[in-house]
């Protein structure tokens, strides 16, 4: 069968529908990553997105439970130079994703990175390119756009109940590998919904706000419970997390034309100069101030990738020190926060 | 941190000749490197002994030594030069052992020279397999089970079967192999001890059948580190992976998997300790278990990296020269982006699939089967949006002669434990193959899925039975047409001008060429292969070089990973596209050039001439119809004796009876050959009847060549604006006509030239070349027999010589060449005259594989088998003669035990050579027959015993094994008998790296060297052309 992606300025791209049936509205955005579909299209932080692979072939090995990153899709679809079956393209369909392949991804690409990222609608079947304009014109814009407390948690619940420290982790979107990391690094994990309590928070070791999707500017509740618990226990900001970290010590936030996702972006240290080659996946990012440097710098747009309060015992990053998928090189960042929050409370 | 200030002059170290395991990709290491390191103001020097590179051409370093690459010969320099520091990384293994040598014998720290690139103990830790395995067993990965043995007494009892050798400090895993049985392990084991310079062989677990991998890392002094690029083998675990069909990126792996390696190469490298450079490194792992094994890794640049580096676009050699000298990742820029640095990874759109090219043909007799050490001479990559259309590219640009034996020969036969993923990829090309039943059937739609899959126009052809042109219209008609699509290196994220392209279908067109710059298509010459390599792209990247500095816009067209020319800073625009019909009038179409040159990419670009000349597009220079005038024996025969030059008599015919008439006729010996070949495929010297009847066997048509036995061979590079002629090099061969001219050492100027000789040869190439139409350059191939000089053959294109020629009187031929195809005329070239008359000798030798090859009757003769060649000069011949024997590999003994065994023909002129050799004090050893006669000639000379001989005592054979003999000459019988006593003793010479010189005028020649060479001081290019005169 085959579908269409048509963007909001009408641009559309041809290809074959290999996934679920219907039309998917979302913003189209690009990743890089060459290894880890399945961990994309189930990380919560692509929520209400289309997520075109600049990877030339994608289902090369399959699906396996265990990859995901959290407990269901998130991606509205997914578009592909070369889908490969059956168990990706069955997966996708079971798991009701649209999913197009055939698709000159690269011209996809390359029109985003000039035009930005732009609302769109992945379309498998006939439909009228007219009607389905329409529809992705009249969706919201992401820019403005709340969407942590679609994707996270309604209830606390305990990840992992055995380690010395004992942290909690704020889900707006919450990936596995972060929780996987900071278990397997010996710390117990509960995860709380995205609205929790400060005072509830404050009592853990150390607190870690998670990634997760959509504008971090409209979070302004969620904002206000990060600033009453500042300087009452250590917190480490993942990607949005990071994001609500800046607002909440008086940053600003901004919309990047078309984000940053994928596996290869390095980004320098800048207390060490050691660069990392760190997994991405961000459409916003923190703005610049003169009061506070960044401790992380993007070396491909020079953007912020990581800030630090050593007052109020709080830093963050953009990147995704987990992984999940990309390199590990940024893997002891999370392994630092478990061992510093563990020393603390032995102290 | 930014570049050292304490270092000024930096010497670098290339490979060498083109050897199985070390080609082309490090003359591309070299020049990146030169390239960089010049720009940023350091004086450089290089040292080389292959004069095919572009690494050695004068304006590429500030002092240029083409000179043996000893130990005696990079200490020669470099006490000449005192350079502050020495870069070993870029030149294979040759280069990283000479850096060994040179700093464990102390001479780097006596001349104060700093190793740069890899530290001595770097390069211990990587390359002694023990001190290897210990550093990854202790930074936690696991190696291959095994033991190290330094002799056969050394062998564990226990050892599982089958188990893999492998000798340490040789290249591509030469000596190596695989023993199933004790009894295999034992002889496998004495050749591999003799081959590891360290008498040590490391037996290990064999992991037959494992996937295997190879990452490409960079590290800087900040403990940085980078991955450039993952390379999957298709060919499993036990097959070289220089002989292993390879893909990049990875495409079996899952994210966690590919992570792990990522993570596993990452500790290796740093507890290796490469901290300034680029490293590879081998993985295995067990598909179903994921267990991983860590093989090997280089702390160099490598084969790999040159091919990692074309598949990205991350010019690993540049990098890695930068971090030599102390920047670090993040301070050199990603010359694709312009604005991001080189401390990312790149990531691909695309699937890059590269194909070995072997060539088996050349060595009848040897073993074909694949395993741990490497046979194939050359590559071919493919670029495409899908795995099926990048492996199907590779596949076709290997240029198959026909019937060759080769490994993936079909798409039906694929070697054993490929995954099943590339199984199914492969399978949806050969039912989309078989789907196809009659060409005019197809609709847009079907043709596109086609070539989707990568499916040529001459597959479908052949498939429907019709000609590839009706393909061709078909599908043209339907409107299907490639596109071009940019190499970045990340996947169009960043912004990148790059220049360049590869072809896929059914998308947009990408950035279109512009400008009204002329333009000129320049065709190279593909994967290296036996007749064809470095040297023709030398002569294309210096058109590439010379067109751009008149003012054209310089296209290239080549598919071989490892050149210069597909280097993108070579070209104005570069196209890695296979050299067939479809995608060179593809790109041509694209380009709209002014003129197409074919003259310098050998015979591959010629093939393509007819076909872009009835498509309208301008051959530059010379005409095809000259190319095929002079290809066509028949029509040649005719021209020659039009215009009154001599050629031997010759014949055409077709089967035995006609042909052995022929022979008759012309008078025996004949030299019996398929028309139109390059690199002598198929020629035979037969000197009866019978042997020609047999040549002549198949039924096609043959050429029947008078063979001029005993003649001087003349190889001659000439220019020619289709008025003038400019006789640039006149050549002689030391092995006479009957050797291939490109295994032939050859000496420049001729010594056995008289004046009257060499004009009368001028005279002759005077008449010829204008009267051939070339416009450009010509090579003419004569021969002077008893005071007759005839022409054996014309090529009115660029030689295997013309950089030999070039660098031995210092006139750039290539660029002379370009400019009189864009139309100069010679006398506006002001070329200088009395090339012939400069105060050196200069001799090209050649290098030849037979080491790999056991089984192949390691023997010169008409059909050409180096790989690759070395240069000398020298002020007197035999000086010049004795170096290039050393920067051969075979350096000339002075002293010891000189084996004789000649055929009858050669006897008498094998006394003299006995002679000789006796006054300069060799004891002198030969069978029977001519020790019968050199003692009739009242020559000392003790008898030894053939193999084939009833009797005691030792053979010759056991003779050279043990090493009782420093050199041997032996003549082979008529043909090459694979079995007979000359093979036998042939190949023990050879496994006991004893110099075995096979032709009489060649052991005349070393004897003379023998006796004559001088000590000899390096000389530099540099100086040696402003010493000539004006």
């Amino acid at each position: 069968m085959s579908g269409f992606l048509a963007l909001e300025d009408g641009t559309v791209f041809c290809g074959q529908s290999v996934g679920a049936a219907g039309v998917a509205l979302g913003e189209a955005v690009f990743t890089t990553a060459m290894t880890g579909y399945q961990e994309v299209v189930t990380d919560p932080s692509f929520a209400e997105q289309i997520v075109c692979f600049t990877a030339p072939m994608v289902g090369n090995y399959g699906v396996a439970r265990w990859r995901s990153e959290s407990v269901c899709t998130h991606a509205r679809a997914v578009v592909m130079r070369e889908a490969r079956g059956p168990d990706w393209t069955d997966w996708l369909r079971d798991s009701g994703l649209v999913a197009l392949s055939g698709i000159d991804t690269r011209s996809l690409v390359l029109h985003l990175r000039q035009a930005g990222a732009m609302r769109a609608a992945a379309v498998s079947g006939e439909a009228s390119l007219d009607a389905v304009l329409d529809q992705v014109r009249a969706q919201p814009s992401m820019a403005g756009r709340s969407l942590a407390a679609e994707v996270s948690t309604r209830e606390p619940y305990v990840f992992s109940d055995a380690g010395a420290a004992h942290i909690a982790v704020v889900d707006y979107g919450c990936k596995l590998s972060i929780l996987n990391r900071l278990a397997w690094k010996g710390a117990a994990v509960t995860v709380y919904p995205h609205d929790a309590d400060a005072d509830e928070l404050a009592g853990y070791d150390g607190v870690l706000l998670s990634n997760g999707p959509g504008d971090p500017e409209p979070l302004g509740d969620q904002v206000k419970r990060i600033e009453a618990l500042l300087g009452r226990t250590s917190v480490l900001g993942i990607c949005l997390g990071h994001q609500l970290l800046a607002l909440a010590t008086g940053h600003r936030t901004f919309k990047l034309p078309f984000g940053h996702r994928g596996a290869n972006h390095p980004v320098v240290e800048r207390a060490t100069g050691r660069v990392l080659v760190t997994s991405q996946n961000h459409g916003f990012a923190v703005a610049p101030s003169d009061v506070r440097e960044a401790t992380y710098v993007s070396l491909y747009d020079g953007t912020v990738e990581g800030l630090d309060f050593p007052s109020l015992g709080a830093r963050s990053v953009q990147f995704h020190p987990e992984a999940g998928p990309g390199p590990h090189d940024a893997w002891r960042i999370l392994d630092d926060f478990v061992q510093e929050v563990g020393l603390a409370k032995a102290a | 941190m930014p570049r050292r200030r304490d270092l000024e002059s930096i010497c670098l170290i290339g490979s060498g000749p083109i050897v199985i395991g070390q080609a082309c990709e490090f003359d591309y290491s070299g020049c990146q490197a030169l390239k960089v390191l010049r720009e940023d103001g350091f004086r450089t020097i290089v040292v080389n002994s292959n004069p095919a590179t572009i690494m050695t051409d004068p304006g590429f370093a500030d002092r240029t030594y083409i000179e043996p690459l000893d130990f005696e010969g990079v200490a020669d320099v470099l006490r000449r030069e005192r350079p502050d520091a020495l870069l070993p990384t870029m030149g294979g293994q040759t280069a990283l052992n000479l850096a060994v040598e040179l700093a464990e014998s102390g001479t780097l720290a006596d001349l104060g020279v700093e190793l740069i690139g890899a530290p001595i103990d770097v390069i211990r830790r990587a390359e002694d397999r023990e001190r290897f395995r210990e550093t990854v067993q202790l930074a936690g990965l696991r190696v291959p089970e095994s033991t190290i043995v330094t002799s056969p007494s050394e062998l564990p009892d226990s050892l599982t079967f089958p188990v893999i050798l492998r000798p340490a400090f040789t290249l591509g895993g030469h000596g190596g192999g695989t023993a199933r049985s004790p009894e295999e392990l034992q002889r496998l084991l004495d050749r591999a001890l003799r081959e590891s310079p360290v008498s040590q062989v490391l037996v290990e677990e064999s992991l037959l059948g494992w996937d295997e991998f190879e990452l490409e890392v960079m590290r800087d002094r900040n403990d940085n580190a980078v991955i450039v690029c993952s390379i999957e083998n298709l060919d499993p675990m036990g097959v070289h992976t220089g002989d292993s069909v390879t893909v990049a990126p990875q495409m079996t792996l899952s994210d966690e998997g590919y992570q792990e390696l990522r993570d596993a190469a990452l500790v290796v490298v740093r507890a290796v300790g490469v901290e300034t450079g680029g490293a590879n490194i081998q993985f295995a792992r067990e598909r179903g278990t994921g267990e991983l094994r860590v093989i090997e890794m280089n702390p160099r640049v490598s084969r790999s990296s040159a091919l990692a580096s074309k598949a990205t676009g991350y010019p690993i050699a540049k990098v890695a020269a930068k971090l030599a000298v102390g920047y670090t990742l993040d301070e050199i820029p990603n010359d694709l982006t312009g604005s991001t640095p080189a401390s990312f990874e790149p990531t691909l759109d695309y699937v890059v699939v590269k194909f070995p090219r072997f060539a088996f043909e050349k060595f009848p007799g040897a073993d074909p089967t694949l395993g741990t050490q490497m046979k194939s001479v050359g590559e071919a990559m493919g670029i495409g949006r899908t795995f099926a259309e990048a492996f199907m590219k590779a596949m076709r640009s290997r240029e198959l002669d026909e019937g060759a034996p080769t490994p993936w020969p079909t798409l039906g036969s694929l070697p054993d434990g490929v995954h099943p993923w590339f199984r199914a990829e492969i399978g949806r090309v050969t039912d989309a193959l078989g789907r196809i039943e009659n060409v005019h059937d197809l609709v847009a739609a079907d043709w596109l899925g086609l070539k989707r899959l990568g499916i040529s126009d001459a597959q479908v052809a052949e498939r429907c039975g019709v000609n590839p042109e009706v393909v061709r219209g078909q599908r043209r008609g339907w409107g299907v047409r490639p596109v071009y699509r940019r190499v970045d290196s990340c996947a169009g994220e960043v912004e990148a001008a790059s220049n360049y392209f590869y072809s896929t279908w059914g998308e947009a067109e990408e950035a279109p060429p512009r400008g009204d710059k002329p333009r000129v298509v320049i065709l190279g010459s593909g994967p290296n292969r036996i007749g064809q390599g470095i040297e023709f792209d030398y002569c294309c990247v210096h058109a590439a070089q010379s067109f751009r500095a008149l003012g054209y816009e310089a296209v290239m067209v080549n598919c071989n990973p490892e050149t210069v020319s597909t280097d993108y800073d070579t070209s104005d625009r570069l196209y890695f596209e296979p050299l067939g019909v479809e995608e060179v009038l593809a790109i041509c179409e694209r380009e709209l050039p002014d003129g197409v040159v074919i003259q310098f990419g050998g015979q591959t670009p010629l093939k393509l001439a007819r076909a872009l000349e009835d498509a309208g597009f301008r051959i530059l220079g010379t005409p095809f119809e000259a190319v095929d005038l002079a290809e066509d024996r028949e029509r040649f025969g005719a021209f020659c004796e039009e215009i009154r030059v001599a050629v031997p008599p010759w014949a055409m015919a077709q089967g035995p009876e006609q042909a052995t008439y022929a022979a008759d006729a012309i008078g025996y010996p004949v030299l019996i050959r398929p028309s139109y070949v390059l690199g002598g495929r198929n020629m035979q010297v037969c000197y009866e009847a019978e042997a020609v009847a047999k040549a002549a066997a198949s039924g096609e048509r043959v050429l029947v060549d008078r063979f001029l036995e005993g003649a001087i061979e003349i190889d001659v590079d000439a220019l020619c604006d289709g008025k003038e002629t400019y006789v640039a090099a006149v050549m002689q061969h030391i092995e006479e006509a009957g050797v291939h001219s490109g295994d032939s050492s050859c000496v420049l100027p001729a010594p056995s030239l008289d004046r009257a000789a060499t004009e009368a040869i001028e005279a002759t190439v005077t008449r010829l070349a204008p009267a051939l139409g070339v416009v450009g350059l010509v090579n003419v191939q004569l021969a002077l027999a008893e005071g007759e000089l005839y022409v054996l053959e014309a090529n009115p294109r660029a030689s295997r010589t013309v950089p030999f020629a070039s660098k031995a009187i210092g006139v750039n031929l290539v660029a002379a060449a370009c400019r009189l195809a864009a139309g100069t005329l010679l006398a506006e070239l002001n070329l200088p005259r009395g090339g012939q008359t400069q105060e050196q000798f200069c001799v090209k030798a050649a290098v030849l594989p037979f080491a790999r090859f056991p089984g192949a009757d390691p023997v010169l003769g008409p059909e050409m088998r180096s790989t690759g060649e070395v240069m000398a000069s020298a002020a007197d011949l035999p000086t010049a003669l004795a170096k290039a024997e050393r920067a051969a590999g075979r350096p000339l003994p002075s002293e010891g035990t000189a084996f004789l065994s000649v055929r009858d023909a050669d006897k008498p002129a094998a006394i003299e050579i006995a002679r000789s050799l006796s006054r300069l004090g060799f004891r002198l050893v030969a069978t029977a027959g001519t020790a019968h006669t050199l003692a009739a000639a009242g020559i000392g000379v003790e008898h030894v015993r053939k193999v084939t001989e009833e009797g005691e005592g030792a053979t010759v054979v056991d003779l050279v094994r043990r090493g009782h003999c420093d050199l041997v000459v032996n003549t082979p019988f008529g043909g090459s008998g694979a079995r007979s006593d000359g093979y036998l003793i042939r190949e023990a010479a050879l496994t006991a790296r004893v110099p075995c010189i096979t032709t009489i005028a060649g052991a005349r020649a070393a004897v003379r060297a023998i006796a004559e060479a001088q000590g000899d001081l390096a000389v530099s290019l540099q100086e040696r052309i402003s010493a000539q005169p004006a």
